[in-house]
């Protein structure tokens, strides 16, 4: 016989209560980039708007910015560690796939025992963990998740490559999801396209080091075809930036921020002439002090636009985030 | 269909909206990189503005080989002949 199921009980909407970033302590300017490649301070910042980043220490690993990130988010959000039901870590950098470190993640945050997963997502990563949150708050399997976004990407730069050794950096940033009695996360625009994953990827997979003598290899990188990303970024991108927006009901004059993902000045500049943005929204241009820190980068936007004033409490902002697969998530979002 | 002149007139709007380069400074011998101050970035914004004015595709496989302003009117001219 089929037995009737009680259904969970969540609730109505869900939305961010807290937004927490750390930041590694060593800040690095163009010029110790160019000690490995010919380039210039001028080159790199007309082409990327980046003027210095942050690299991680040995002691500042994945779990440990994480864990500072999201106690900072935990407190911002006025809630206790023990409140958390699910702790979900987008990263593309941490490099010991088994166990997630969302788990060391959430037992050292004194979570107890939420539910706790890595996910692969690239520089969509935060956006899409946003999304599960959002649907496992308003399905009633969590009422406060805590989502943070990731990255030690200075292991994966190669120094010696001019088009890219300049672009990375690393750190971490949380958000805490939780019930709402209105709506303030948006439908999600997501996506792949798996025909592009060719365009943003890690130059070898790990097994090369089994296969290979270690001398022949060179570590892996993350490499990716420059014009072909800024276009499909650009013109792509604001497409479904727009679908987000129509999907939340409102249009671009009803935006208070933008926060993109930090990929590079150049894309946030153009799209922000393809969306045809108001000026008067604020748009987050962390890049330039922080690199592109792929999952790490919209959460870490989100808090320094609020804590510089730029962004306050309940104002309504555009959150998208796209990078390697290729994939994409948008939405609309009442900041914290 | 434009003729080569209406594009080389087409492409000096664009380069003029995305670089600020005067119109007339625009003609068939010039490069982008070298004479008009069009880097690799907005090469791709004169190439999508382009596809949208004259109504053909340029694949990032050839926009590499679109070096002077004449390079890229003749390939839009062809492509909009095979259009």
């Amino acid at each position: 016989m089929t037995a009737k199921i009680s259904p969970s009980k969540g609730s109505p909407y869900a939305r961010i209560l807290g937004v927490g970033g750390y930041r590694p302590s060593r800040v690095v300017p163009n010029e110790v980039i160019l000690e490995h490649i010919d380039s210039s301070d001028e080159w790199i910042r007309s082409r990327s708007g980046i003027a210095s980043r942050h690299w991680a220490g040995p002691d500042e690993t994945v779990a440990e910015m994480s864990i500072a990130a999201g106690g900072k988010a935990v407190a911002d959000a006025g809630i206790s560690a023990s409140d958390i039901d699910a702790v979900i870590v987008a990263t593309v950098s941490h490099f010991k796939q088994t166990p997630a470190v969302a788990t060391d993640i959430a037992y050292r945050l004194g979570a107890g025992k939420p539910a706790a997963f890595d996910i692969s997502a690239g520089c969509a990563g935060f956006t899409y963990g946003l999304t599960l949150a959002k649907g496992m708050v308003t399905d009633g399997t969590a009422q406060y998740v805590l989502v943070i976004g990731v990255e030690r990407l200075s292991d994966l730069t190669d120094l010696e490559d001019r088009a890219t050794a300049f672009l990375f950096g690393d750190g971490a940033g949380a958000v805490i999801i939780g019930p709402s009695q209105e709506p303030a996360i948006g439908p999600t625009v997501w996506g792949s396209e798996g025909d592009k994953a060719e365009t943003i990827k890690q130059t070898l997979p790990w097994d090369v080091y089994r296969d290979t003598p270690a001398e022949q290899v060179r570590f892996p990188a993350l490499t990716q075809e420059g014009q072909a990303v800024f276009r499909w970024a650009v013109f792509e991108m604001a497409k479904v930036a727009q679908e987000a927006l129509d999907a939340a009901g409102i249009t671009a004059e009803d935006l208070d921020a933008f926060i993109p993902h930090q990929a590079n000045m150049r894309i946030i500049d153009s799209m922000i002439k393809a969306l045809k943005l108001p000026d008067h929204v604020a748009v987050a241009r962390d890049i330039e002090t922080t690199g592109n820190t792929s999952a790490a980068s919209i959460p870490l936007a989100m808090e320094r636009l609020l804590a510089t004033g730029a962004a306050k409490s309940g104002d309504t902002a555009l959150v998208i985030g796209f990078g390697a697969g290729l994939v994409y998530a948008a939405t609309v979002v009442t900041l914290p | 269909m434009a003729t080569q002149e209406e594009i080389v007139a087409g492409l000096a709007d664009i380069v003029n909206e995305i670089a600020g380069i005067p119109t007339e400074d625009v003609k068939l011998d010039k490069s982008f990189t070298d004479d008009l101050d069009v880097d690799s970035l907005s090469m791709v914004e004169v190439v999508v503005a382009a596809e949208e004015q004259f109504g053909v595709k340029i694949p990032d496989d050839d926009v590499k080989n679109l070096k002077t302003v004449g390079d890229a009117a003749d390939y839009i001219l062809k492509a909009q002949q095979k259009a």
